[in-house]
């Protein structure tokens, strides 16, 4: 049986922002149609290995490869014309403050097809609903909406042009219980609607319990060896929470461990 | 204790030097790259009315009122600075043609370069920075638009065609400024006074005027969009930006107006050698002063 071509892939990749490495040669494969639960401490690379691979950042060495073809090799033109088939949700939900919900999600349609006005505005009512908002919502500016809203409307405006790839950063962080539950279960039925690859990066153990297909955990540089691999686990929810590496073990029970003792000496 | 591994204690004022000279290349770099990216986008994919529209309102007619009150009240002042020495001279009736010239020549362009830097360029820097550190610019990219192309070209085109409109709103309010309150409080004879305002401004000056305007504007919309998106995280960063976005248009505008004036002297004097310019012009009202002091 021939091993199928993974649609993401990041190869040796390292990055480094100045003088501070934030990613060192990580290798990482995400197949099609799988989701893909990307776990770890803030600032441990998780963000910036999501944006490696979409190409919003380019690799400082290694390669991130889309479709076995190194994203480093296309054009603008053609980066731009590839990331129609992305949706990404952004930790902050990233929408256009000066733009009224309605033109937010209306913008990928605007940008990248010539749909009638009448067609674009069926296509945001449709999203709108489908996450669970009224269609009222549609006439407010971002500044008026909550912290859950401004998340489903960013989610409705990621899967716009009905994407391949969703990513998710932290789509739960800063929410209640009840809104992460609602954004979770937004993720499951996405998947439900259309067939789609899913990369979430999260520290909500409940979104990897509910969400992961499979999980990767990447651990801070600074707390690793020189020889030390940067992502320290990689399997199902359920063998993460059974792990027998403490790092791994804290991490998902949400234990400060050696950390404490870290604080108590500083 | 300094450590032996201290690269500016080791190397001292060479060091420093040098990180100075490097800092600058870096960023001299860096801007050069954004504007041939500004100038690839604008060639290849020109922005569409709903994005130009309201950049060229928030540009052009919004900074309207400020270039209109700017221009008046400078043309006034020159008018009360060199009445003057003007009267000593029993030459009331050319003050026009100083003040005229002084506008239409430098302070229209500087200034409405000026007010747009403050006004415009700052806005420019916090707004991008804002859209930097709130991911909305990677979020314009994950959505296949290309950043430069959707928000920085839109605002180049804004400042760099409009820069030359707002100078003639500048010009046009400080000349009226000036003929104001030389007539009117002043009490100088109105003929007199416009009879040597224009015989002393020519088409060359009003040319020179406008062309370094073009160059103020484009300067200003690269600093300050190329600020705003290396805007770095944070209230602090988004602060900064908008200020270095103001402090290096406005130096930028006074080395390019220098080099500008230089370029457009000589390239006067090259087309119409026989003349010597209107610097020719300047220089009878300089010899008029000479023979009337001696």
């Amino acid at each position: 049986m021939t091993r199928e071509t993974p649609i993401l892939e990041l190869r040796n990749a390292s990055k480094q922002f100045g003088d501070q490495p934030v990613l060192r040669d990580v290798n990482l494969t995400v197949s099609r149609g799988e989701t893909l639960v990307v776990i770890g401490e803030s600032g441990c690379g998780k963000s910036v290995t999501m944006k490696l691979l979409i190409g919003l950042l380019d690799p400082t060495s290694g390669t991130a490869l889309f479709e076995d073809r190194p994203l480093s090799e296309r054009s603008e033109h053609e980066l731009s014309y590839e990331r129609q088939r992305f949706g990404y949700l952004f930790q902050g939900a990233a929408l256009f403050d000066s733009l009224s919900v309605f033109e937010n999600i209306a913008f990928p349609l605007r940008q990248n097809s010539a749909l009638p006005e009448q067609k674009i505005r069926t296509i945001v009512e449709e999203r709108v609903l489908e996450v669970g908002l009224p269609t009222s919502v549609c006439e407010k500016k971002p500044a008026h909406l909550s912290g859950g809203m401004k998340k489903r409307v960013g989610l409705a405006r990621a899967l716009a042009l009905v994407p391949e790839i969703m990513m998710y950063d932290e789509p739960t962080t800063g929410l209640d219980p009840i809104m992460s539950d609602v954004i979770n279960n937004l993720i499951l039925q996405t998947r439900v609607r259309r067939p789609v690859t899913s990369i979430v990066v999260t520290h909500d153990m409940n979104t990897v319990r509910k969400v992961a297909d499979r999980v990767v955990m990447f651990y801070p540089l600074s707390r690793l060896g020189a020889e030390e691999p940067q992502v320290i686990f990689e399997g199902t929810a359920e063998e993460a929470f059974a792990s027998s590496d403490s790092r791994v073990t804290q991490f998902v029970n949400g234990e400060a461990g050696e950390r404490m003792r870290e604080l108590s000496v500083a | 204790m300094a450590s032996v591994a201290d690269p500016v204690s080791r190397f001292g004022p060479i060091h420093f030097v040098g990180k100075i000279t490097l800092t600058i290349l870096e960023n001299v770099g860096d801007v050069t790259i954004f504007f041939t990216k500004i100038l690839y986008w604008m060639t290849t994919r020109l922005p569409r009315k709903r994005v130009l529209l309201p950049s060229l309102y928030q540009t052009g007619v919004l900074s309207l009122p400020v270039v209109i009150v700017t221009g008046a009240f400078i043309g006034m002042v020159l008018a009360i600075q060199t009445y003057d020495q003007f009267r000593l001279m029993h030459m009331e009736t050319k003050l026009g043609a100083i003040i005229n010239i002084s506008l239409v020549k430098e302070l229209g362009p500087v200034l409405a370069a000026t007010m747009l830097a403050g006004r415009v360029g700052s806005a420019l820097a916090a707004e991008l920075g804002t859209m930097r550190v709130t991911e909305q610019i990677d979020a314009l990219s994950a959505m296949g638009a290309n950043p430069v192309n959707y928000l920085v070209v839109p605002r180049f085109l804004a400042c760099f065609m409009l820069i030359p409109l707002l100078t003639i709103v500048a010009d046009a309010t400080g000349i009226l400024g000036g003929w104001f309150l030389s007539s009117y409080v002043l009490d100088i004879n109105s003929h007199h006074y416009w009879h040597h305002a224009i015989s002393y401004v020519g088409p060359y000056d009003l040319f020179s005027g406008m062309f370094k305007s073009t160059f103020f504007g484009a300067a200003i919309a690269v600093v300050a969009c190329h600020r705003g998106f290396n805007c770095t995280a944070g209230a602090e960063g988004v602060g900064r930006a908008a200020t270095e976005a103001f402090v290096f248009s406005f130096i930028l505008i006074l080395v390019l107006d220098f080099a500008l004036g230089a370029f457009l002297q000589a390239l006067y004097y090259t087309l119409w050698p026989s003349y010597g310019g209107g610097v020719v012009l300047d220089f009878n009202l300089i010899n008029s002063c000479t023979q009337f002091i001696s």
